[in-house]
């Protein structure tokens, strides 16, 4: 584990869409290690912003009966990368409620392993990506389900949103499952706003803008449903897509 | 109030009005009718300025500014509303906040100061009263499981709130039931039957016209306005079918 690797190249799956030139200065990154006691609640939000290059990798160990929530909200302007590994023990849960708001050439990523190692956990995974620009967002997710992890309940909701031609978004969900009775949905979306609620409001009177924002900010609110500072990353977010449009 | 003079547009390069003329003065409610493929909701949605729908030819003048020269927010601000046949759903967005952000946007530009959240609540329940819509609905996402009455009853509440001055009603008496058509007609009549505003429907029958009385009726066929004549000519329509009195 604290062997020094080489840093990645394209090859890597998890690295390939990877900013490389921007990640060798902080190769390697750091595990980040979460572990939240049996039957204990623990939450976390990670902010990244700015132009700076920036990668972490939480490495979260959730025991039995515990639960965790991670929201992240990335709205660098350059290469940023948050991986997640989560291990969840019997009767656990993990959420993950993130949103990726780039323009010009970010180049935003989150990584995830979420590993189901015994009965009865649920994961949910909520990932909502507004690019714009030349701006690459990608979700690169896989859900791992352990032998004898029956009862397993895992759902990915993956949607990206684009606002120019240039941008780029690439999607991910992945399963793995060794186990007999599992519940896994995943659903992976990418479009654009949808021109007819567009005319529709403009026909109210909002400006393009206006209707752009209200549309957007709805989608990229449901990242934060439930989040101990649902408002903080809310208001964050609107900040960042303003900048956007 | 309205003056469109040899309208001209194509949808996909393909015409569908050919030189359209009608005249709208204020305190004046007319009806367009006319059989499907006519270009009805073509015109509304050219007056309103959807993408797509291309002038080609033609003007219309509202109020005395070139209408085509407006984007569609500055038309709805100048007071054009177009209430669509298919109202559409924004997930996510509350129907009082989509509203409150587009009336302050119209106030925005005509150099009015926006409504406080109280001013505006107290409007809206008025309005809602009036169209006899729970207040409770326009706490939900804009339209999102509302059943077909329920939109176009929203879309009246909508109209109420925006006051505009003149009002296109796409057949807005589609998918109602009896006693909704009378809401609505009600709606209609007690929101834009002003001397300064004028309201232009359009509708495949008769049945709305019994509730909002109009002053012209016009027969849209191929394109142009084949006919007008006043409210009997609803009734003709309704008896004789669109063939013969069109031909």
């Amino acid at each position: 584990m604290n062997q020094i690797a080489a840093l990645p190249t394209h090859r890597d799956e998890d690295y390939r869409y990877a900013d490389l030139d921007a990640l060798a200065p902080l190769w390697p990154v750091a595990r980040e290690k979460i572990r939240v006691a049996p039957g204990e609640s623990g939450t976390l939000s990670i902010v990244l912003s700015g132009y700076e290059a920036s990668a972490r990798h939480l490495v979260i160990d959730i025991a039995d009966g515990a639960s965790f929530d991670l929201r992240v909200l990335n709205t660098g302007t350059g290469f940023a990368r948050v991986a997640v590994d989560a291990r969840l023990s019997a009767k656990s849960e993990f959420t993950l409620g993130a949103a990726q708001l780039g323009g010009e050439s970010a180049n935003l990523e989150l990584v995830t392993e979420v590993a189901h190692l015994a009965p009865d956990a649920v994961s949910r995974q909520i990932v909502r990506s507004v690019l714009g620009g030349e701006a690459v967002g990608t979700y690169l997710g896989k859900v791992a389900v352990a032998r004898g992890a029956d009862g397993t309940d895992a759902s990915q909701s993956v949607r990206a949103m684009l606002l120019t031609r240039t941008a780029t978004a690439n999607a991910r969900p992945e399963l793995e499952i060794y186990a007999d009775d599992v519940k896994c949905a995943h659903g992976c979306a990418v479009g654009e706003l949808d021109g007819q609620a567009l005319f529709y409001m403009a026909q109210r009177g909002l400006p393009p803008e206006t209707a752009k924002r209200l549309m957007l900010q709805a989608f990229v609110a449901e990242a934060f449903v439930g989040a101990a500072d649902e408002e903080a990353l809310d208001a964050a977010s609107q900040a960042a897509l303003e900048a956007l449009l | 109030m309205l003056t469109i003079d040899n309208l001209q547009a194509t949808v996909a390069d393909k015409p569908i009005l050919k030189g359209l003329s009608l005249q709208i003065n204020a305190g004046e409610v007319h009806a367009i009718m006319g059989p499907n493929g006519a270009g009805k909701s073509t015109l509304g949605y050219t007056l309103g300025g959807r993408p797509g729908y291309e002038v080609t030819g033609g003007t219309a003048t509202f109020n005395g500014e070139d209408l085509f020269g407006l984007e569609p927010h500055e038309r709805a601000a100048a007071g054009l509303f177009l209430g669509f046949q298919y109202p559409v759903e924004i997930p996510g967005v509350s129907f009082v906040q989509f509203l409150r952000e587009s009336l302050n946007a119209q106030r925005k530009s005509r150099g009015d100061a926006p409504l406080s959240g109280g001013e505006f609540l107290k409007l809206a329940r008025t309005q809602a009263a009036l169209l006899k819509m729970d207040m409770e609905m326009l706490k939900r996402p804009v339209n999102v499981g509302f059943s077909g009455g329920e939109k176009k009853r929203a879309e009246m509440v909508q109209m109420g709130i925006l006051d505009p001055k003149l009002a296109i009603l796409d057949e807005t008496d589609s998918g109602l039931d009896i006693d909704a058509l009378r809401i609505v007609g009600d709606g209609i009549n007690g929101i834009m039957r002003r001397p300064d505003k004028a309201v232009l429907l359009i509708t495949h029958y008769q049945r709305l016209l019994d509730y909002v009385k109009p002053d012209f009726v016009h027969v849209l066929a191929g394109g142009r306005i084949v006919r007008t004549g006043g409210p009997e000519l609803a009734l003709e329509l309704e008896e004789h079918g669109y063939e013969a009195v069109a031909a």
